[in-house]
């Protein structure tokens, strides 16, 4: 979980990522920022996150988008 | 001959009222819809006699937005579009250059308009439309109207931290569009699949097209760039078959692997310009759409939108860069060397435009003006306004151009045109901050601000956030003890462009 806040808190710094649930319902994140995640949790964890899973249940929140990188290094 | 836009949707409406004209994931409008919105909206603001007035539209990206505009034109005015999300503060800025007479806002963005200390007149897109049409005023509006008289104001960001607002008139817009839309192919059967924002000149590319054609173009949703299986599942529901997207949208389709589980099943035009498309993202492209055409476009809003094209018709090696090509009809570019000779074999030389589309130069700011907008070079013998680019380009063995790069800190990030002069100009009207430089990775797509100053990088982030638009913002922000210099005592940006490289390495 560290090293994923750490990645969100490069491109938001003045985001409390342990609580905010809304980071897509209230565009907190953009497009780009979507990209840099994939990439840097493809650099980080080795997991690569399929098209599929790029939905916005996945990416509101940190926790939720832990979730995801867990059942991902699971698979 | 023709001389105003309004005449593209007169004759559309009797051909196809019932057509869907514009549309978005909940909303339609019908060309007759759009006709008698747009009518009305001329009917209300005439009854305050502007003349060539700017008006600014301050709506959200909606059908409803756009037929605002045509009511603008209707009313003998011009249209301005504001960006929803733009900061309060970069909304004074502009509003102090335009001094404008009225506003057009939505439910949604009359509370905002509220926050502003604003004078004029803020009309309410929902009660306008009520307005019974005086067609007997609308005619008269029209006879005194002329083809050089403006049609819209986009703002486009300026290097001395002061938004530049590009005036485009009917003819520029007209000359535009009927040469993209003969390079496009438009027909009655294109359905265009709006990316652009509808505060930037990208967006006549569907909006005119469609008013000409009798076409159909759905806006979409901003957020399904961000999910790009949902994206294509939008266009195959639509019958989307042409998009004129900047290349970075491409790229996030195709590089997230999106065309493993989905393909899009309508397209046969796709378009893209404002940047480079890389190769591999472009061939994952072709390959899925092997006999779609794909058209790259090149062109500053200073010449009202796109100036050049290229059809992609052969293969590239992955460091090869897609040709901008050759300018549109009517349209010359004029490769000029710093002596303002023509560049000759493979010199390089700066994008001059010459033609009709030219617009008219920044609204109330002579200077800027008169530094681009400059007499033609090559001609002292009538008057003859070309308008330099800054963007410096070669030609190819085929006498194609290529560009090269900016003569100065203009950048192209992820489609929208930014100076990084704009970033440092607000970084340094920040207390406590003594120095500010921006640089540009080009290789990671990020903009990287460096200041000296005893603020803390978050506190710098926030106060951006409240003052530039959000493509805007620096993705990466780093406080120095020194500002490394040239030996000439300027601020070397070289130095600091290899410290992120360096970084980004470790």
């Amino acid at each position: 979980m560290e090293d994923l806040l750490e990645i969100l808190e490069e491109l938001h710094d003045d985001v409390d990522y342990e609580t905010c649930t809304t980071l897509i319902d209230d565009k907190i994140l953009d497009s780009f920022d979507i990209v840099t995640i994939v990439a840097e949790v493809n650099n980080v964890f080795d997991v690569q996150i399929p098209a599929e899973e790029l939905i916005p249940e996945n990416f509101n929140s940190a926790k939720a988008l832990y979730a995801l990188i867990e059942r991902l290094e699971d698979e | 001959m023709q001389t105003n836009v309004l005449e593209y949707l007169e004759s559309t409406v009797l051909k196809v009222p019932h057509k869907v004209a514009y549309a978005n994931e909940e909303d339609v409008l019908t060309f007759q819809q759009v006709y008698d919105y747009a009518r009305a909206i001329g009917s209300a603001i005439a009854t305050y006699h502007y003349d060539k007035q700017p008006i600014v539209v301050y709506m959200k990206k909606h059908p409803n937005a756009i037929s605002a505009f045509y009511g603008v034109v209707y009313s003998g005015n011009f249209y301005v579009p504001i960006d929803e999300e733009m900061p309060q503060y970069r909304i004074e800025l502009i509003f102090q250059t335009l001094q404008p007479k009225m506003i057009i806002c939505d439910e949604e963005t009359q509370k905002h308009i509220q926050e502003l200390n604003y004078q004029g007149h803020i009309c309410l897109f929902e009660e306008m439309i009520q307005t019974p049409i005086h067609q007997e005023t609308l005619t008269k509006i029209r006879e005194k109207a002329l083809d050089i008289d403006p049609l819209y104001i986009v703002f486009t960001s300026g290097s001395t931290g002061i938004p530049k607002g590009v005036v485009a008139c009917h003819r520029s817009v007209i000359d535009y569009i009927e040469n993209l839309s003969e390079v496009l192919q438009v027909t009655e059967g294109s359905v265009f699949g709006n990316q652009a924002p509808l505060y930037f000149d990208a967006c006549l590319k569907e909006l005119y097209p469609t008013l000409k054609f009798g076409a159909t173009t759905y806006l979409v949703p901003k957020n399904l760039f961000m999910f790009p299986i949902q994206l294509i599942e939008f266009l195959n529901k639509h019958k989307i078959n042409t998009i004129c997207w900047v290349a970075s949208a491409l790229s996030l389709v195709s590089g997230l692997k999106t065309f493993d589980k989905i393909k899009p099943e309508y397209l046969h035009t796709i378009a893209f310009g404002s940047e480079v498309f890389p190769i591999k993202q472009y061939n994952e492209w072709k390959r899925v759409l092997p006999d779609a055409r794909f058209i790259n476009l090149y062109g500053p809003t200073e010449a009202t939108g796109m100036s050049c094209y290229y059809e992609v018709k052969k293969e590239f090696a992955l460091d090869d860069v897609i040709p901008i090509g050759k300018p549109f009809h009517n349209t010359e570019v004029l490769l000029l060397k710093e002596d303002n000779t023509l560049a000759k074999k493979d010199e390089i030389g700066e994008i001059c435009i010459r033609g009709t589309a030219v617009t008219l130069g920044y609204y109330h700011n002579k200077e800027k003006t008169n530094e681009a907008f400059v007499q033609n070079p090559l001609n002292d013998a009538y008057s003859e306004i070309i308008y330099r680019t800054g963007d410096l380009a070669r030609y190819n063995e085929n006498h194609e151009l290529i560009f090269v790069s900016r003569k100065d800190y203009q950048i192209k990030h992820m489609g929208h045109r930014i100076e990084l002069g704009e970033i440092e100009q607000h970084v340094q009207m920040l207390e406590g901050i003594t120095n500010a430089c921006c640089i540009y990775d080009q290789e990671v797509e990020k903009i990287v601000l460096y200041y000296i100053g005893v603020k803390e990088t978050k506190e710098v982030k926030a106060y951006l956030k409240g003052k530039l638009p959000r493509y805007m913002i620096p993705n990466v922000v780093r406080k120095l003890d020194d500002m490394p210099l040239t030996p000439n005592g300027k601020m070397n940006r070289r130095l600091l462009k290899e410290m992120y490289k360096e970084s980004r390495r470790k």
